[in-house]
């Protein structure tokens, strides 16, 4: 039986369609859960998807983070569930304190919206097992308030325990300190990322199908038993 | 009927980058005011309370001042509380 991975989709979020057929493409089961239910459906994992929630109105993640949904995630979070937020899910996940620091305004003001060169840097985390490490990819990236900020102590231990997971190559597109595209908790087990892997699933539509293994990790992570 | 005011400011900490700022700044010199060396832009929540804002009303305010209406991870907040009568009709 294939892994339920749950979509949670919160008032504006874009991108869960697509991250429920990216699920579908490495062969997970998705399962819709609804930003207003305090029901997981019995799922394995959970991803945040893309987008905005609230009208990202106070700061981005900030409203959503106290939505019933995630008073569940956040327990099944600190339980070893693997939860993976991508962009807005990221936010959401700074904002729950389930991962440190924070995403502010791109440093140049700009909405961006380009093929983002990556380089995977953990490959321990759940979400990130199936990749080499040091592979480099290529995904999409479309934010305006993607700067990955937090104090240098912050930095300093994120960098020395492995957690960062992935870093910008080439240009870095919004001002991340230490040009970081995500980070993973202690466990490994919680991830946040700014740019779309679930947009880069099929070459019909996507720069790359670099993005699948981010969803087919999760799916090793939990039926190899590989998770700590 | 008692009515409390309570004015939450909230700004982001000194060493957080503050690109709406910047560029604020920049359009302060474009618009013809020379000397301006910093601006930061923060965010003011004005709170009418009805009732009497008892100890219990005030730490819950604290409480989420720093949970909800600023993430202590980048912003600093300051709590005014505006006495009764001058809160204006």
């Amino acid at each position: 039986m294939s892994a339920r991975i749950g979509i949670v989709t919160f008032p504006g979020s874009l991108d869960d369609a697509d991250a429920a057929r990216a699920v579908s493409v490495a062969g997970g089961k998705p399962i819709a859960l609804w930003h207003g239910d305090d029901d997981l459906k019995k799922v394995d994992a959970v991803v945040l998807p893309g987008g905005f929630s609230y009208g990202d109105y106070l700061r981005c993640g900030a409203i959503a983070r106290f939505a019933p949904v995630m008073t569940k995630v956040i327990e099944a979070a600190n339980g070893g569930m693997p939860v993976l937020g991508i962009c807005n899910g990221f936010q959401i996940l700074c904002e729950t304190h389930l991962l440190p620091g924070a995403l502010t305004r791109n440093d140049h003001l700009h909405f961006i919206c380009r093929d983002q060169k990556l380089r995977i840097e953990n490959t321990s985390s759940d979400w990130t097992r199936d990749f080499a490490p040091g592979q480099e990819i290529v995904i999409p990236l479309k934010n305006g308030e993607g700067g990955y900020v937090a104090d240098e102590a912050t930095l300093d231990r994120l960098e020395g325990d492995g957690r960062v997971i992935a870093r910008y190559l080439d240009v870095n597109p919004n001002g991340s300190y230490r040009d970081i595209a995500g980070i993973c908790n202690e466990r490994g087990n919680v991830v946040g990322l700014m740019p779309h892997p679930e947009h880069a699933i099929e070459d019909l539509t996507g720069p790359s199908t670099d993005g699948v293994f981010f969803f087919a990790s999760v799916l090793t992570s939990l039926l190899s038993g590989a998770r700590r | 009927m008692l009515v409390a005011r309570v004015i939450v400011d909230v700004m982001l900490k000194p060493e957080i980058l503050d690109p709406q700022g910047r560029a604020v700044q920049g359009a302060l010199g474009r618009l013809g005011l020379s000397g301006v060396t910093d601006v930061r832009q923060g965010k003011q929540f004005v709170i009418d309370i009805d009732g009497e804002l008892d100890d219990a009303r005030r730490a819950k305010l604290e409480q989420l001042a720093s949970e909800l209406l600023s993430n202590p991870v980048i912003e600093d907040y300051r709590m005014t509380v505006v006495n009764d009568d001058e809160v204006g009709a």
